[in-house]
Parts: C-alpha cells; structure tokens; sequence
C-alpha cells in the first residue's frame, strides 16, 4: 500500500521510497526528510479540495505533501 | 578538545533546517545592523551582520539560507551548500559553521547536523529553542550528545532576550573547534537513532497543542473559513487602517510642492523640484502605508506557523492553475498593490512556481485602478438596484475583480501548458509548530521590507519621473497657443503619433496622451486625463467634472474598452521595477511588460469592436 491510500489517522510504517525514474531528486528528498525504511507514519488529514495534499505525521514533523509525491512512500499497517 | 584559537573578525556562517529558528538566532546576534541584498547574479537573499563580542572582537554573520539537505534541490539550498565549502567565488568561507537544530525536531535536524559535519568544517551545534523543547518535557542531555557527536553543542533560546548568550561567549572565546571528523560511509539515519537514544528522551511525538489547532485550522470547513476571516480581517486593516496615514503623505507632498511653486521664482528647476522630484517621490512613498500593514500581517501569519497552513488548504486548487499554495497569500496581496505582492513572492520555493507567480501578480486589481475603473464607471453605467438590494455599479466594479483574477489564472495555465520543462514541481511543505510571533522579529522584519521598497525602489522611479517629467514639459507651448500645455510636449506628439495604433480600440488622442504620464501609475491616469481636458481643480472635482465631459464625449465602447485596457495593461512603473528587483532580470521585466501590453490590446480591440457593433 502507499501513503496515498492510508486511511486517515492508521498508524503504519515505512517500507520504502519508489524513484518514479532514474534520479528521482523527490524521492531522494523523502528520503531525507525521514521517509525510510522501519519509520513510524500517519496520515492526520486531508486537504479540502479533492482530499489533496496529505497531511503527513512523520518522526516528530508533520508534511504536506501532494498525491504523486505520497505515491512514493509504500507503507505497510501496523497491526 | 584541541581548538585553535583565532585573532582576526572572525566570520561565521548560520545554517540549518528551515524552521529551525535560525533567522530568529541571527536577529538576536546582529540585531537591525543587518545587510539584506541578493547573491549575485541569483534571487537567494543574503543577510550579513555584525555584532561586537564582549572582548570587543567583531564579528560578522552570515545567514545562510534554509536547508534540508546539502544534496541540493533548489537554488538557496546550492548558496548554503557552496558557502559551506567555500566554492561560491566572491563569497569567504566561514572561519566557523555555526549549524542551527529546533530541539523539538531533532529526529529531522540531527541528520541535516550530521550532513554539515560530514564537511569537515571547523562547527558548533546550536540546540535551539529549549524553551518549547523543556515545556513538552523533551530532555536533552547537552554533554552526552556533545561526546557522541565530537562536536561542542551549546544550547539558545532565539526568541528570548541574552538566548544567544552561551553562543556569544563560545565565539568570543575566539576558539575554533577542530574539524570534525566523521565515516563517509555511515547511514545517516541510523546514526540519528544512535544520538537520540544515547542523549534524548522525546515523551510525546508532536505537541498536543500543534495537533489540536490543525484539527480546526485545517478542517475542510472550518479552515476555509477561518481562512477567509484572515484574509477579510487583513484587508479591512489595508484599506481603512491605511487612509488616513497615506492622505497624511499626500497632504505633505502636496504642501511641498506648493511651498515650492510658491516660493521660488518661475523657471524649469522650480517645475521639476515640484513635479518630478517631490510629486514623484509621493507618488511612491504613499504606498508605504499599506505595504508596512500588509507586510506586518504577513509577518505575522508566516512567523505564527500559520502561512504554509493556508498554502495546505488551497495547494489544490491552486496547483490546477499551474501555481501552488504558496501563491495565495502573493497574489492576494497583489490586490492591494503589487509591489508587497511580488515581495511576498519570496516565500515561494520554488523558483517556476516564483515566476509565475511574479508575472501575473500584476493582473490583480490593485488599489491604483479603482480610481480609473470609479471614474469610468460612474460616467457610464447607469445606477440601478439588482434584486432590490445590490448596486449595479458595484457589481460591475466586483467583476473588474473577478476578471483580474480570471485572466491571472489563464496565464498561469497557459504557462502550465507550454512550459518545455515538464518536470513535477514537488510541494513537499513542512508545517511547523506554531509559535507567537516574537515583537523583535517582527520589527526587525517590517524595517527591512521598508528598505528594500524605498532603496531599490525609489531610485527607479525617481529616474522613470524624472524622464516623464521631460517628456511631458518640453519643448513647451509656442507663445500664443491656446491648447493645454501637454499637446505642445513630447509626451503630446507621442500620444498624437501612438492615435493610429490605438484608434482600433476606440481611443481618442486624448487618451493616448494620458497614457503616457499614466506609466508612472494608474491613478495618474485620471489627474491626466484631467490636464488634456484642461479640467482644473482638486482630486474630487477632476474627477466629478472629468465624468461629466466623458459621458458626453465618449461612447460607451471607448469607456469598456478603456476599462479592459486598464486590466492588463501594464501601467504602472513601480512594478516593473519591483519585477527587475525580485528577478534581477530585465528580460522577465520586458516579458511581463510584453505580455502584459499584447493582452490589453487585444482585450481593448475585442471589447470595442463587439460593444461599438451592437
């Protein structure tokens, strides 16, 4: 599952970040902002128009970020 | 440790996350003896200070922009990687990298921490706002982390008076600490693991208070509205919190130029110091006003955390015009006048999305067309009620808003759609925790905008009025003529030549020489307008009797397509300037101008030829 498709507040945890091609610089930058493998993940809202951006609760930081960018993060459920 | 010690004004460079306080640290060193200028050849922002040390030593910081990362992804984020390294030419490399970390956000700072010691630069670590860290019960162990990282850690608190105090002391000390050294290959992340459980205990993730808020702040429903209460509040404050200091600057100007045309014998230098001179510098310096309102509410809303909550709300909606959230606050600002917002601009990150930002910011109606659109309006279209309550008139004013806006969003998906670089523009926003505005950032913040407008400003438009001036007053009128005095200028001739191009739109030669001094800004139009009509009087009755002879005069095609013409057209020098400022191109100056004409024409053209047909 990707963090685009985690229901709102179901705590999960990263799996990986995909690079949707070669040196995907949005990737790499997830990755550097907390997005890795083991890191504990909640989505905490949405946006009001069309659900867009994620509101992102990672580490002790809160993201927003847009679905394509959410995409990339596969998460899996805890529990 | 073994540490060097240095003699010399030593120079040290802040870097760290943005939102790490680092900003707030730097007011707190240097206070408002601050240098706020762009790097050369780029639109990052370098600030300089300088403080002298209890010893007496000086001192001199620089602030480097914000980063996440020394893999750099955007234009600042290269700036503070090559300063680091001392490979930007022009720039010294720091004696000293002083690397700002939120103590409230360690899991993401340490590992931006770790990236500048894998520098191998001589580094203290400043722990920041331990303050907010103590009240949500995190507690670092300062030594522990200091013997894990080998790097001297000393804690601040930016936001509160002698916060720096420890760091000040350490820099006075004179002791640079010996480069760092640190594995090429170790995982950052985990190393991060390794620091936090060794040296700090975190009890709650995020604070209690900062989820609370955005449960409401960013609610689908109640955020919008919230929203739109800040932004009616912010404008209400505009518009009337600023009359009555920008009537008080036109009082003044007027009083000097009159003391000028009063007391000093007739002759050209009496024309200029009255006209171009004083009238000119008024003419700018009374936007200053609204631009210190505007820009404190600015201020406010970005230092109180809740700026990147309004781009959150509105990044969709936005995004689908080839903008992001971050365009809101800009170009809503841009309805007061454009200049603060194209300075607002430099919240946006992103150097596209900045762009096109800049360049439809002059399409929101800004306050200097309502004169032009009220004079019009009220000569042409006739009063009548709708639906028993609404004025007709008013609502044709509301539409002139809602075609700025329009016609600014079709630019910017056109632009979307014809941009070679199809590359995502990430939004990727952090949304920090909210804090109260702190009153020394806020007026250390208001005085710098202030500078900017009136230095880089100023000495634009001073010579652009300077010019006007010429045009409009020589050779001057031939003994015995009887027209008004612009006919027989430069401008005048301009004007008559420019009547053929502009005929199609059904505009007389009357309009084209009003034109002319009307680039300076919108509103001159009508005070022009008002000289070839040889209307005398004060603003009011300019205008009152400038509608009575127009109503007559012109048809109504002219009048709409004057009104259309007034939406795009670029007439207002101050933005262009300001668009050469924030750029520091010339060619985006002569696109935005470019464009910005093509549009009024066409718009002129069609709106004549269908309205004269009917």
């Amino acid at each position: 599952m990707t963090l685009r498709d985690l229901p709102l507040d179901t705590p999960a945890l990263v799996t990986e970040v995909c690079n949707t091609s070669g040196g995907d610089i949005i990737s790499q930058r997830l990755r550097e902002l907390g997005f890795v493998p083991g890191e504990p993940v909640e989505v905490v809202g949405r946006g009001p128009l069309g659900g867009e951006p994620l509101l992102i609760r990672i580490g002790f930081t809160r993201f927003a970020l847009r679905g394509n960018e959410a995409e990339r993060v596969v998460v899996e459920r805890i529990g | 440790m073994d540490a060097t010690t240095i003699t010399h004004p030593l120079t040290i460079a802040l870097v760290g996350n943005p939102n790490c306080g680092k900003t707030a640290l730097f007011n707190q060193l240097t206070g408002a003896r601050q240098k706020v200028a762009n790097y050369a050849g780029v639109t990052v922002e370098r600030k300089e200070g300088v403080f002298t040390a209890p010893s007496g030593r000086r001192v001199s910081v620089l602030d480097l922009p914000g980063a996440y990362s020394l893999e750099a992804m955007s234009p600042d984020e290269i700036i503070t990687r090559d300063i680091c390294l001392g490979r930007r030419p022009g720039e010294a490399m720091p004696d000293l990298i002083v690397c700002v970390a939120d103590a409230t956000n360690l899991r993401l700072h340490l590992r931006f921490v770790l990236e500048v010691k894998k520098l191998g630069r001589p580094m203290i670590l400043a722990l920041n706002m331990m303050d907010a860290a103590a009240a949500r019960g995190i507690r670092v162990d300062r030594d522990r982390l200091e013997a894990e990282l080998g790097v001297p850690v000393i804690e601040t608190i930016a936001v509160k008076s002698g916060g720096a105090a420890a760091l000040v002391g350490h820099i006075d000390a004179g002791l640079i600490p010996p480069k760092p050294s640190i594995d090429d290959h170790l995982d950052l992340h985990a190393e991060v693991r390794r620091l936090l459980d060794a040296a700090v205990v975190m009890p709650t993730r995020t604070s209690k208070i900062d989820d609370r808020l955005d449960r409401i702040l960013l609610h689908p429903v109640f955020g919008l509205m919230i929203l739109a209460l800040t932004m009616f509040v912010v404008f209400q404050a505009v518009f009337s919190g600023a009359t009555p200091a920008m009537d008080a600057i036109t009082a003044g100007f007027d009083w000097a130029a009159g003391l000028v045309r009063d007391h000093m014998p007739d002759g050209l230098l009496k024309g200029f110091l009255a006209d171009a001179v004083i009238g000119g510098l008024g003419s700018v310096i009374v936007f200053l006003p609204q631009i210190l309102i505007l820009f404190f509410f600015i201020l406010v809303l970005e230092e109180s955390g809740y700026l990147p909550r309004a781009a959150f709300l509105l990044d969709h909606l936005m995004s689908k015009a080839g903008l992001t959230g971050r365009s809101f606050i800009p170009l809503l600002s841009s309805h007061a006048c454009a200049i603060p917002g194209i300075m607002a601009t430099r919240s946006i990150h992103d150097v596209r999305d900045r762009i096109t930002t800049i360049l439809i910011a002059p399409l929101m109606t800004c306050s200097a067309r309502i004169p032009v659109y009220v004079l019009l309006i009220s000569a042409f279209i006739p009063e009548r009620s709708v639906f028993g309550v609404l004025s007709f008139r008013g609502l044709v004013l509301f539409g002139m808003y809602l075609i700025g806006i329009s016609g600014g969003l079709m630019v910017s998906t056109v632009m979307k759609w014809t941009r070679r670089d199809r590359s995502e523009h990430p939004l990727l926003m952090e949304l920090p925790s909210y804090r109260l505005p702190s009153l020394r950032n806020l007026a250390i913040g208001l005085w710098e905008r202030a500078q900017i407008f009136m230095k880089r400003i100023t000495g634009i438009i001073f010579a652009a009025n300077t010019l006007l001036w010429v045009l409009t007053t020589f050779p001057g009128k031939p003994a015995g003529a009887t027209g008004p005095d612009i006919d027989y200028s430069v401008a005048g001739m301009i004007g008559h030549l420019l009547h053929p191009i502009f005929a199609p739109l059904g505009f007389n030669w009357q309009i084209c020489v009003a034109l002319i001094p009307g680039l300076a800004a919108r509103e001159v139009a009508v005070s022009a307008l008002g000289t070839v009509y040889a209307v005398q009087g004060s603003e009011d009755t300019v205008s009152q009797a400038l509608g009575h002879l127009i109503s007559t005069q012109w048809s109504l095609a002219t009048a709409l397509s004057l009104m259309a013409w007034y939406v795009f057209a670029p007439q207002c020098m101050s933005t262009l300037a300001v668009i050469r400022r924030e750029t520091n191109s010339w060619k985006m100056v002569a696109v935005t101008a470019g464009y910005l004409f093509g549009l009024a024409y066409v718009a002129a053209l069609i709106v004549y030829q269908i309205v004269s047909r009917l």
